[in-house]
């Protein structure tokens, strides 16, 4: 085992204030969304929310430079190798203390459902989101510039949109602390140092 | 120190300019010196030199800023201490007030010599004031003051339908009805003299009445019953009691010094009729009684008395005696203009005149403006200060008290009282500062008129556009007449949604011909014991009503439910008083029979939501029994001791 620096300090700041925004953007959106949430005025709620979702977007700008100048969207080729393995691993092998079917290495620290699910967010689920949420703020300019798009439509896909990102980041939350250790994940994303094995005989999706 | 910015703060709690009204509040000058006055003096110093190269370049530079208006008043006032320098401006503006300001006219109509006369009557005031206003009556006579019709809708509707329209003609309402055989009590309320019945002479110029618009001693009342005309001193010289028997004594008008006073038309005189539409106060409008004569902000921003003070005719520009505003079918206004400072132009009514389309900071309010009318959040309640008639049911008229004479039963809403009950009226319900109901509306109106044939079968519940109010005994299962629709839906970009006060009753109709039946109420003219009124039989009072306005009646008469809708515009308080987001982005909030718009917070697919977050709580499920899981078969990824326990092994 040796400790590697795996994730930057680029891409931990992200990936954080990331976290916040979305926990912020959903506390707001529900809020928005169901008057029985009053953590917020509605005002006020809509206020945060709208600048949660500024931040977000220039967050994300910064994010995609970092990945096409680092080289590091290669990540997030997806792959169909080992999945069955990885989704075998979670139902039965990780009770056994068997061992995990992907190395983790620099070159690919993400596992192949990782890979999928990550891959799913960057490029259907955060665009639909910053779409519908840039329409639904300049609504009024699209029906003036005459698209006419039902609110209802944009208001209810934002609304699948933010469901999905509830349901990934339960699923997130919990799958972190199936590293290592129940923290080393967790460890690895504030420090950036992870332990990763030395040895190559473990199986390994090829990076390009 | 302490005692010098003491002095000195009153100060900054001032407007510095002086205004033409009284500043006797502002601090002049100190007697004890204190570091802070000497400061103030060296600054004084230099603004006085600083004012004075000032003087040299710009000869009238201090008495622009004396000369200020008074609407300027409540600027904002700027941290300044009294100085040397603007001491002398205020000085200046303290002398500038001792000369009365000159009078927005350039005549004094006190010193005609044709005004000096003792006038008998009306007429004979109105004959005075055309000797030099030649044009007058032939401007008025054109407006709906005067004819009681529409004139838009005269020129719209006489081709298609062969008729006029307007309170003079085929206007029928769930108030008192309809003018028909009821015009002395009606016609209290026109701008002329004597329209006692169908033959009245709308070409005689002297029987316009100025004085009604132009008092400015607000001792000129319109006698209720007499057709337009004050009480004379020559028929009743210690006044005229009305209502009969209330001890209330209406004194004669002194026509000579109202002929001597008259000015530009102020709240008051419109108030005269509009805050008593329907025959007593806030009886039509839910937006327009006496407490708009003298308002404070918290009733009206602009008429506010201590404020922008508005009259009216501020926002109801008029032009040629034609004052703008709505007439039944057509809308207040259709086209918008700016208001530019010196146009004059009709169309100046819309807030968008001064406020512009995009009249908010923010951006996401200014989004509303295009579907949300500005009086939906700015008119956060109706009949904010007195009440208003929600509910008007005829048919429980005539009914007298145990010794068999009229009655008024007495009620009281939130403090006011009001009559909830009238032998010649029948059951009224009012209210008081309350939530308006809210309808989309293009401005336009489509009219039950006299004659139009009802549907005297769907259910209310069945009728488009048809609720219950909050304030009504409407029966949902018994039918309902529509005397005017409001046009305009979501699908419409004309409309947008406006607070209205719904005004629902029951009245008489033909049962037979079904059409909405007029009858005498008033006791006036021959056939003065057929009215209601007098007979308190309503099948006399129909006959002598509908005969009178030439309409045929079979002889059957039954009562139906009726609804009028008033749109809301006036009485816009303060902007911290207007409508907060979550009052509409609710469930069942302000909004919530508002059909065809999503609103965020009102609406949501529930089947998306548990379809959401179900799954959300089926991964937190299938989490929690991973990690159970985990945790029980000792995997070394639930545990860290256990795993460093291993990684020791190693």
């Amino acid at each position: 085992m040796k400790k590697v620096m795996v994730y930057k300090r680029f891409e931990r700041f992200w990936h954080w204030l990331q976290a916040l925004l979305i926990i912020l953007l959903a506390l707001t959106g529900f809020d928005i969304h169901y008057p029985q949430i009053t953590i917020f005025d509605f005002a006020t709620a809509h206020l945060i929310h709208k600048f949660c979702a500024w931040a977000f977007i220039v967050l994300v700008a910064f994010a995609i430079f970092w990945h096409f100048t680092t080289g590091e969207w290669r990540q997030y080729i997806p792959t169909k190798q080992y999945v069955g393995d990885m989704v075998q691993f979670y139902l039965v092998g990780i009770f056994k203390n068997a061992p995990h079917p992907v190395k983790k290495t620099l070159l690919s620290k993400l596992n192949p459902l990782q890979r999928l699910v990550y891959l799913g967010l960057k490029i259907l689920i955060i665009p639909v989101m910053v779409t519908t949420g840039l329409m639904l703020i300049f609504y009024n300019e699209l029906i003036a510039a005459g698209y006419g798009i039902s609110l209802g439509v944009l208001a209810t896909i934002h609304t699948i949109g933010a469901l999905t990102l509830m349901v990934f980041l339960a699923g997130h939350i919990y799958l972190i602390t199936t590293g290592h250790t129940p923290a080393s994940n967790l460890k690895a994303m504030i420090t950036g140092y992870e332990e990763l094995e030395e040895d190559d005989e473990l199986p390994n999706p090829k990076t390009v | 120190m302490r005692s010098g910015s003491k002095r000195v703060r009153p100060n900054h709690d001032d407007p510095p300019v002086p205004t033409s009204s009284n500043h006797s509040g502002l601090p002049r000058s100190s007697k004890t010196p204190s570091p802070m006055r000497t400061y103030f003096k060296r600054l004084g110093l230099m603004a006085l030199a600083m004012g004075l190269l000032l003087l040299l370049a710009v000869p009238n530079a201090n008495l622009a800023q004396t000369t200020d208006d008074k609407s300027q008043a409540p600027s904002k006032p700027t941290i300044e201490p009294v100085t040397p320098a603007n001491a002398q401006v205020m000085e200046a503006g303290m002398l500038a007030d001792d000369n009365p300001p000159p009078t927005a006219s350039t005549a004094d109509h006190s010193k005609f010599p044709i005004l000096q006369q003792d006038f008998q009557s009306g007429p004979e005031v109105t004959a005075a004031c055309l000797t030099c206003h030649t044009n007058a009556a032939k401007q008025l006579m054109k407006t709906s003051h005067w004819t009681w019709i529409c004139p838009r809708a005269r020129q719209e509707l006489e081709d298609k339908q062969g008729r006029e329209v307007g309170k003079g003609e085929h206007i029928i309402n769930n108030f008192c009805i309809a003018l028909g055989a009821n015009e002395p009590r009606c016609t209290s309320c026109h701008a002329g003299y004597g329209w006692e019945d169908k033959n009245f002479d709308f070409t005689n110029e002297t029987l316009v009445d100025c004085l009604v618009c132009h008092d400015t001693t607000k001792s000129y009342k319109k006698f209720p019953v007499s057709a337009g005309h004050p009480v004379y001193a020559k028929d009743f010289p210690k006044g005229r009691e009305w209502p009969k028997g209330s001890g209330k004594i209406w004194p004669p008008a002194d026509l000579k010094n109202i002929a001597l006073n008259v000015g530009k038309p102020s709240r008051h005189n419109c108030g005269t009729c509009h805050f008593f539409g329907g025959g007593g106060e806030g009886v039509k409008h839910g937006d327009m009684d006496v407490s708009l004569a003298m308002p404070h902000e918290g009733v009206d921003v602009h008429m506010n008395a201590a404020g922008l003070d508005f009259k009216c005719t501020q926002c109801h520009t008029t032009m040629a005696h034609q004052v703008s505003g709505r007439c039944f079918t057509i809308p207040a206004l259709e086209e918008k203009e700016f208001a530019l400072m010196g146009h004059e132009s009709n169309k100046l009514l819309a807030c968008e005149s001064c406020h512009g389309e995009l009249p908010h900071e923010n951006k996401k309010l200014n989004d509303h403006t295009d579907r949300v009318s500005c009086q939906t959040c700015h008119i956060p309640t109706m009949a904010r200060e007195r009440p208003t008639k929600m509910w008007w049911d005829w048919s429980k008229a005539g009914e007298k008290s145990p010794q068999g004479k009229p009655m008024v039963k007495k009620g009281d809403v939130k403090g006011a009282t009001v009559s909830t009950y009238d032998t010649k009226k029948g059951e009224f319900i009012w209210v008081m500062n309350e939530t308006p109901e809210y309808i989309w509306f293009n401005g336009k109106m489509k009219h039950t008129f006299i004659g139009d044939v009802i549907d005297d079968q769907t259910p209310a519940s069945q009728v488009p556009g048809v609720m219950k109010g909050r304030f009504d005994n409407l029966d949902m299962s018994k039918p309902i007449v529509r005397i005017n629709i409001p046009g305009g839906d979501a699908t419409d970009p004309e409309a947008r949604i406006t607070p209205v006060k719904i005004h629902r009753g029951k009245q008489v109709y033909d049962k037979k011909r079904k059409i909405l039946a007029v009858p005498k109420l008033f006791p006036s003219g021959e056939k003065k014991g057929e009215a209601y009124w007098k007979s308190y039989d309503w099948d006399r009072a129909i006959v002598a009503g509908m005969d009178y306005i030439g309409q045929e009646y079979s002889g059957e008469y039954d009562f139906i439910q009726t609804e009028m809708v008033w749109p809301l515009a006036h009485m816009v308080p303060t902007a911290k008083d207007a409508v907060s987001c979550a009052e509409c982005h609710t469930d069942n909030g302000r909004l919530a029979s508002i059909q065809g718009v999503y609103m965020p917070g009102r609406d949501r697919n529930p089947i998306i939501d548990y379809v959401g977050w179900g799954l959300v709580l089926l991964t937190l499920v299938g989490a929690m029994f991973h990690g159970l899981i985990r945790m029980v078969t000792g995997n070394k990824h639930a545990s860290q001791s256990q795993s460093e326990k291993q990684e020791a092994d190693q």
